[in-house]
């Protein structure tokens, strides 16, 4: 075992875990931060992406040994703190950016990630950072159209497909 | 996965000290390890993760080119090099997908040597140096075929230092699913020759495509490969492509990569 600790989402904690602790299972198991999914497991899908030390990356596809001393966000974290919405929820839920949902928390946290990079990315800039997350029901148009109205710009623009 | 001991150490010397342990594996990014782990391939008893040292991360140029450390991520590579050598920053950016990129290392890449990884084309490609614990070897004689280096028990790559040519582009056909070269084809043009080295296409691993190299070195231009052939055997074989679609595919990224160098 081995002691872990790290900020989750603006709190410290610290636990004992396997070295085989992968940081999606500590976050769902060990804190009970079921909004990170894990879809593939297999760093295809994208949907347990969270931020650590303000970057995105798969929760699946790292330990949570590795994470020691990290700043972690999770989807729980994304909210304004007053608990409204942020920008980027707010656009998905506006513009209808998901159907069963499964993607979302994943989708929200890479799409914070390139917004935090790219203030005002085009459309093929934020279909081509969002390869790595996979949705299965939306065909991404309402996601693109989320991205691009969480930038401030004109996601009706957006021709219909 | 089975369990495992973790250890993170803050140097190279502890690093090296760690991994002389039974069972001990080297982990960096862990983009490759990791699902390796979980399928069972690999099942190491204690995991060294070498991204904690600070002495092995970061890009810089010197006098014999641009060092960079072997941990440094692909997203850093893409951002830090640019200035300095385009191709490899654009080479790095296009590998897997933005959150892959903020965790997998070129010491990792270069250290698994899969056969469809970008980097080993990179670092063949540029005539780079490995630089590990123990020594500096040449990429001419650091890649061995298949998941194979010169690398030796114990022995950690620690950055590369690539000499940075006049011209140079990297040009990969995805495999749309894995986003690993289908086959990818590095060209860097030199004072003095042309080097071009070829990921995803041979069962040997990464290449260097000595009849293009040659005749792109009296006539830097995709017409000066027109004429070549290149042999189907020994090429990968599988559901996304036969062998001889994979030895076309040199020839037709050689030529763009060429047309894209600058």
């Amino acid at each position: 075992m081995t002691k872990v600790t790290m900020t989750v989402n603006g709190k410290a904690v610290s636990a004992e875990v396997e070295g085989r602790t992968l940081l999606s299972a500590f976050l769902r198991e060990g804190l009970g931060l079921t909004g990170t999914h894990v879809g593939c497991d297999t760093s295809q899908c994208g949907a347990c992406v969270v931020h650590v030390d303000g970057k995105a990356v798969k929760s699946c596809t790292m330990f949570a040994a590795d994470a020691d001393g990290a700043q972690v966000k999770t989807i729980e974290g994304m909210n304004n703190p007053d608990g409204s919405l942020s920008v980027v929820q707010q656009a998905f839920q506006d513009h209808h950016g998901l159907q069963c949902g499964f993607c979302t928390p994943g989708m929200v946290m890479s799409s914070a990630a390139l917004l935090a990079e790219n203030p005002k990315p085009t459309e093929a800039e934020i279909r081509h950072y969002l390869e790595g997350n996979i949705c299965r029901c939306t065909g991404y148009h309402n996601i693109v159209k989320a991205v691009l109205a969480a930038s401030g710009q004109d996601a009706a623009a957006l021709a219909a497909e | 996965m089975h369990n495992f001991d973790f250890v993170k150490p803050a140097t190279i010397a502890d690093a090296v000290k760690a991994l002389s342990a039974e069972g001990a594996q080297a982990l960096s990014g862990g983009q490759t390890l990791t699902p390796t782990m979980k399928q069972r391939l690999a099942a190491p008893s204690l995991l060294v993760s070498l991204t904690g040292i600070a002495e092995m991360k970061g890009v810089c140029m010197g006098d014999d080119g641009l060092s960079v450390g072997a941990a440094t991520t692909h997203a850093t590579v893409a951002k830090e090099a640019a200035a300095h050598y385009p191709a490899l920053a654009a080479l790095a950016g296009g590998i897997g997908d933005p959150a892959v990129r903020n965790r997998g290392t070129i010491g990792g890449s270069i250290a698994n040597n899969d056969p469809a990884a970008c980097y080993p084309a990179g670092v063949l490609g540029s005539g780079a140096t490995v630089v590990t614990n123990r020594r500096r070897i040449a990429a001419d004689d650091y890649f061995q075929g298949m998941f194979s280096t010169a690398l030796e028990e114990g022995e950690i790559v620690t950055g590369v230092t690539f000499p940075v040519p006049e011209k140079a582009a990297y040009v990969k056909f995805n495999q749309p699913a894995s986003r690993f070269a289908l086959t990818g084809v590095f060209v860097a043009k030199f004072k003095d020759g042309v080097r071009v080295a070829v990921t995803g296409a041979s069962n040997n691993g990464v290449f260097r495509w000595a009849e293009a190299e040659k005749a792109l070195s009296s006539n830097f231009a995709a017409s000066a490969v027109e004429g070549l052939t290149v042999s189907a055997d020994d090429m990968i074989g599988d559901l996304h492509g036969t062998p001889a679609y994979r030895a076309n595919l040199v020839k037709v990224l050689t030529k763009r990569a060429v047309a894209a160098a600058q």
